[in-house]
């Protein structure tokens, strides 16, 4: 598919069936999908068959219900691999989220290899999630977390960005989008520069994997964390990519079950990646159900995808930019489908409530970007974020709801 | 009008509201418009309840042995929130406030408009009017 017609959306839209619903007495108008997308029809039948035939643990099972599930799990690992075009499936962790996946990462490898004067480099857009582990485990080994610093247009520049690294940059830790923003930064090139001087770079690509054809291979990262309920997907599954050699390197992050080869009480002798990061019983149901969600992207296809999110977010700016009072945040060249804003007079908090009043689910707060909200000296923001199922009609209806807002504050 | 008094009037007045949210909150909008002005010396952060996702500010003092208190957000529906947490709790005595159950928010159905989000904010409110309560009734004992 490759032009967007009103007709292709309606066929999507009649894949998700919490989207025909009425919430408060109106038809629900979805815009919180940067912080849960919803799943089509596929994802909750591949989950209710999990549970209907194939439940039980995996890996260890003889029985035939454990072979079906093993093999539902690790078929997941492959569409994930191929998904993301990383070089071999051994480099694909589950995880129960992105958040998870920088943890991993910050305790398994940072705070192994981390010491006093070592500095690990984030952006000033970060979710709190690539925040707090840095500096926990700066906190743990003396390195120094040090901030690339975020315009009023809500970008970082890539000359700022390679002034501050050194030799001392060990680990440089960036967000792909932003997830308050929309701000799509220039990971590409800040993997090439942060390579050049030597430091390792792990992505956040949670709001990245669902608008973005992700390639490991040509992006060169490290590390690659993301989220499945960002991208159609259930809630819980996460994957953490890393190259094999880094993987090899960095110690289990978790012990228990699963990562083990063979344990007396002399000492443990540790499993082969990705295992020996699993410890314990995985969400299995929902990493399997996963795959589905995996494939409804594949037929969407990343070519709609985009289009159909950048005229939404086109006509957004349209038509939203001219409601009185209306104060865009952030405004990146490069910009996913989400719009951060706020409404002269009127708290972020009532607008959501009022919003809400008309069916129209949005975000508001700070997005666990509080440093990025204290930047723009604002304690939180209106985030409409689209999705591939949503419609201009909807946008339009928005529109005309916060217009509807706006003249009842000024009354 | 006793607290338990004043909470089941505000029980009976959002029953006749109804389940529209939209006119709901007109009507919590209309009560936090009605809260008298707090004066400004008290809008800082000494008089701020920590807590909540809005900014809420709150001070009391006594008159005849009754709690008196103030209150303002920068959210036009935390402030009519507070304005009903207010109208329970002012000219009641100390005694009264910290014996008291506040069960309003739930039986009146504007549990939904707290949320779970706010709930905890909602709880630091009356957690502080009580502290307030506590700290006047013991400055009166002192006092006498």
């Amino acid at each position: 598919m490759s032009v967007v017609t009103d007709i292709s959306v309606n066929e999507i839209r009649k894949q998700f069936p919490i989207l025909n619903q009425e919430v408060n007495g109106k038809p629900l108008i979805y815009f919180d999908n940067a912080a849960t997308s919803q799943t089509p029809q596929v994802v909750i039948d591949a989950l209710v068959n999990y549970y209907q035939k194939d439940n039980a643990n995996i890996h260890r099972g003889i029985h035939t219900l454990a072979e079906r599930a093993t093999t539902g799990f690790e078929a997941t690992r492959k569409a994930v691999q191929q998904f993301i075009n990383s070089n071999e499936v051994e480099e694909i962790v589950f995880t129960k989220g992105t958040s998870e996946g920088i943890n991993l990462v910050a305790q398994a490898y940072g705070r192994k290899f981390l010491k006093e004067g070592d500095e690990v480099l984030i952006t000033g857009m970060e979710h709190h999630s690539n925040i707090v582990p840095w500096q926990m485990v700066c906190d743990q080994t003396g390195a120094k977390l040090k901030v690339i610093p975020v315009d009023k247009n809500g970008e970082i520049s890539i000359d700022e960005f390679a002034s501050l690294l050194s030799e001392r940059t060990k680990i440089v830790s960036a967000v792909y989008i932003s997830n308050s923003l929309g701000t799509i930064n220039p990971v590409p090139q800040m993997i090439e520069l942060a390579h050049k001087a030597g430091a390792k770079v792990l992505v956040d690509g949670a709001q990245a994997a669902p608008h973005h054809q992700l390639d490991v291979q040509k992006l060169n990262c490290d590390w690659l964390a993301f989220s499945g309920h960002k991208m159609y997907g259930p809630t819980g599954v996460g994957v953490l990519y890393g190259k094999r050699q880094l993987l090899e390197k960095m110690d289990p992050y978790q012990g228990g079950g699963e990562m083990i080869k063979e344990v007396s009480f002399a000492g443990t002798s540790y499993n082969d990646i990705p295992y020996k990061f699993e410890a314990g019983t995985p969400n299995i149901a929902d990493v399997v159900a996963f795959k589905a969600a995996i494939q409804f992207m594949n037929e969407v296809g990343f070519e709609f995808l985009h289009h159909q999110e950048q005229t939404l977010l086109n006509k957004g700016r349209e038509i939203l930019f001219d409601i009185d009072g209306f104060l865009p945040i952030g405004n990146a060249k490069e910009k996913a489908s989400v719009i951060s804003f706020l409404i002269d007079g009127v708290h972020s908090f009532d607008l959501g409530m009022w919003l809400d009043a008309k069916g129209i689910a949005v975000r508001t707060g700070h997005h666990c970007t509080q440093p990025l909200m204290d930047h723009f000296n604002i304690d939180g923001t209106v985030r409409a974020s689209f999705a591939v199922y949503n419609t201009l009609e909807e946008v339009e209806r928005f529109a005309e709801a916060l217009t509807d807002i706006v003249k009842k504050f000024r009354k | 009008m006793s607290i338990e008094s004043k909470q089941d009037e505000i029980i009976e007045e959002f029953e006749t509201l109804g389940d529209d949210k939209w006119f709901v909150l007109e009507y919590v909008d209309d009560l936090g418009k009605k809260l008298p002005e707090i004066p400004k010396e008290f809008m800082t952060e000494e008089y701020e309840v920590k807590g909540c996702q809005s900014k809420v500010w709150l001070n009391a003092e006594l008159k005849n042995g009754k709690v008196v208190y103030c209150a303002n957000s920068n959210t036009s529906t935390t402030k009519g929130l507070i304005s009903l947490l207010v109208r329970v709790f002012s000219n009641e005595s100390p005694n009264d406030i910290l014996k008291s159950e506040v069960y309003f928010p739930e039986k009146s159905g504007l549990q939904r408009f707290i949320g779970t989000q706010r709930s905890g904010g909602f709880a630091a409110m009356i957690k502080q009017m009580k502290l307030y309560a506590l700290a006047l009734s013991s400055k009166s004992q002192t006092d006498a």
